[in-house]
């Protein structure tokens, strides 16, 4: 999306503009934020990253040297494979059920006059300052076997269900937590709009759905399009709901480093799924990025 | 009976009521336009007309069908948005083509009559471009093709030279008359300019606070306000309260602090508070000593093609226009006389109301 700069400050008597005066202003001015992101999340990605070429001995526990086996194994072995495939499976429905609840849910927030577009966004936003663990939790009472959802399951005949542990859990439990920041973006890009456009829309015979699907829409992707991105990075990495929802079995890759970090102490091969994990959302998410923004550059600016 | 007739419509929002029992006939055809401060109500009409805005009471007719409670989707109506509203995703050709699409035209016959459209507001070559590849002027144009392809019983436009700077909103003016004469579509237009009501309007309708105030031609309105407001609101104008000092069968004298100044209106009674209208270029200079009054340049303005002069006087500032022949304009500081015909004297029953400056209320 693009931005726009503010206008430049009013050059002084002189002709010269405060960046003359002061030519390292920006970069003095960036420099904390600079160093803040440096120490706290490149420092330790680097010495995650140079980690996993670590050899690991299983009797001693040592780490040292230099070897590319736990990229191999990762890479080779099928258990892994299948894991990752149910990461970005999981994930990609979740940001799919986000996308198709959030958008509908952030257009309807923008139609609303307050003081019920203030309440409802309080109430998307409200989720938010409950801990995730919390909230996982809050499901699996909820899920779980004697919980109210098998209690009315029971009740209407059906009979009892094995809802915990399961992939379906753990994508509805993901997208309650990942929903608002599906909401935001698109809400943002709503507010953004012309309500004269879809008025235009309706003035040339568009039904109100048409009017949507062919004038709205397209304009709102930007948003719909940072809310995936949102949405795909934090399941994907997701650690809480499917560690708590998802049970032993029901693995996804950041259990699986947990896992690795604390249960086999194998620390380089924990820091090696991270990698790849870090590299493929990378790809996955700049590929998605360039279809979908690449598209609508020109038109939308 | 008329093309598009609106009866008694009445908008109000809770208590306000942002238009009053409007009525108003438009014959097929014809150009008119709403004209009045923001605030008046001219936008709330159109909208109801358009179908935005839903009216709380009246009847909305368009040549003998009743709209008041039809979708704006089923009007069939093209509007030029202020705002122009383009869409921004796509390109000329289909901005235009849109409304064709929605309308059911077969894809053969839309093209050229998109092409006719586009080259009917100059802007064939663009066809291929994107909304925000074009300047002001050029999104207005495709606005206005985007109504008109779909020909449209009526054309409604809000404020649509609003966002042009100066010297394009002037010519867009002519332009759109021009186009608007070509294709014959009756149109509507809202607007707080007046000299773009007056320039390309048929019937210009002054709207004031929710109401209608006068109806009537550009010309008739300039030099017939029927209320103090539009004779305010429309053109300069220089109000002088007086009393009727004698009537007669077809006019009268009013005493303007102490001086009889004859005015052409049948039906004054003596004592009567009145206010005068004159218009500053109904006012000439003359020598000193010649004229009606005497009075003294207090400020004079160059405008081009006219000198606008304040003159003081007797009867305290007044504003002169006179056109710019080439002769040597009066001095600051110099004496002069001025003159008028008793004809060009309006006059307007009861006291002057202290209206506020309404040079200020009309912007924005």
């Amino acid at each position: 999306m693009s931005t726009t700069l503010p206008d430049a400050a009013p050059a002084s008597p002189g002709g010269e503009t405060p960046e003359r005066r002061f030519p390292s202003a920006p970069l003095f001015l960036s420099g904390p934020a600079a160093l803040l992101f440096a120490a706290l999340v490149l420092t330790p990605l680097f010495l995650t990253a140079l980690l996993s070429f670590n050899q690991f001995d299983y009797a001693t526990g040592r780490t040292g040297g230099f070897t590319l086996e736990h990229y191999l194994a990762v890479v080779t072995d099928e258990y892994y494979l299948e894991i990752f495939l149910r990461t970005f499976r999981i994930s990609a429905l979740a940001t799919a059920i986000c996308v198709v609840i959030g958008v509908p849910e952030a257009y309807i927030l923008s139609r609303m006059s307050n003081p019920w577009r203030s309440i409802f966004l309080l109430v998307i936003l409200a989720p938010l300052l409950v801990s995730v663990v919390v909230r996982a939790f809050g499901w699996s009472m909820l899920l779980g076997p004697e919980g109210p959802v098998n209690g009315a399951l029971i009740a209407l005949g059906i009979g009892r269900m094995k809802l915990l542990y399961s992939e379906g859990t753990v994508v509805v439990a993901l997208v309650h937590v990942m929903l608002p920041f599906m909401v935001i973006p698109v809400w943002t890009s709503l507010q953004k709009l012309d309500p004269a456009v879809e008025q235009a829309a309706l003035s040339f015979g568009a039904s109100r759905a048409t009017a949507i699907v062919r004038v709205v829409a397209p304009q709102i992707l930007p948003g719909i399009l940072s809310g995936s991105l949102i949405v795909f990075g934090l399941s994907a990495s997701a650690f809480a709901i499917p560690g708590l929802l998802g049970g032993r079995r029901l693995k996804m890759v950041a259990t699986v480093v947990y896992d690795q970090y604390l249960s086999d102490l194998n620390w380089p091969m924990g820091a090696a799924v991270a990698v790849i994990l870090l590299a493929a959302n990378l790809i996955i998410m700049l590929t998605y990025h360039r279809m979908v923004e690449g598209h609508y550059r020109r038109r939308l600016g | 009976m008329s093309f598009l007739e609106l009866k008694n419509i009445t908008k109000r929002y809770g208590p306000m009521t942002a238009v009053g029992d409007v009525s108003l006939s438009v014959e097929k055809g014809e150009f008119v336009s709403l004209l009045g401060p923001s605030g008046c109500g001219k936008t709330t009409t159109l909208q109801m007309i358009a179908g935005f805005v839903e009216p709380s009471a009246g009847t909305i007719r368009l040549d003998g069908r009743d709209i008041t409670r039809a979708k704006a989707n089923s009007r069939g109506l093209g509007i030029v948005f202020q705002s122009y509203a383009l869409f921004p995703h796509m390109t000329v050709f289909d901005n235009v083509s849109f409304g064709l699409e929605m309308q059911r035209v077969p894809k053969g016959e839309r093209k050229p009559r998109v092409e006719e459209a586009l080259s009917l507001v100059h802007l064939a070559p663009y066809a291929k471009r994107y909304p925000r590849e074009l300047s002001g002027g050029q999104r207005q144009r495709v606005a206005l093709a985007r109504a008109l392809v779909i020909r449209p019983p009526v054309l409604l436009l809000d404020e649509p030279l609003s966002n042009l700077d100066a010297k394009l909103r002037e010519a867009m003016q002519f332009e759109l008359r021009e186009i608007q004469r070509k294709v014959g579509t009756t149109t509507v237009m809202v607007t707080h300019d007046q000299a773009e009501a007056f320039s390309i309007s048929d019937r210009v309708v002054v709207m004031e606070a929710g109401r209608i105030t006068q109806i009537d031609q550009p010309y008739r309105i300039y030099e017939h306000p029927e209320t103090e407001f539009i004779s305010r609101f429309v053109g300069k104008t220089n109000l002088l309260p007086g009393k009727v000092a004698t009537a007669t069968g077809a006019g009268a004298t009013v005493s303007l602090a102490g001086i009889a100044v004859p005015v052409e209106t049948a039906g004054l009674s003596v004592g009567e508070t009145v206010t005068l209208c004159i218009r500053p270029e109904k006012l000439h200079l003359t020598a000193p000593s010649g004229g009606l009054l005497t009075g003294r340049v207090a400020d004079r303005f160059f405008l081009g093609s006219q000198w606008l002069y304040h003159i003081d006087g007797p009867l305290g500032t007044l504003m002169v226009v006179t056109p710019n022949d080439g002769s040597t304009p009066a001095e600051q500081g110099a004496p002069v006389g001025l003159e008028w015909s008793p004809s060009v004297v309006r006059v307007h029953r009861g006291a002057m109301a202290e209206a506020p400056d309404v040079a200020l209320e009309v912007t924005g």
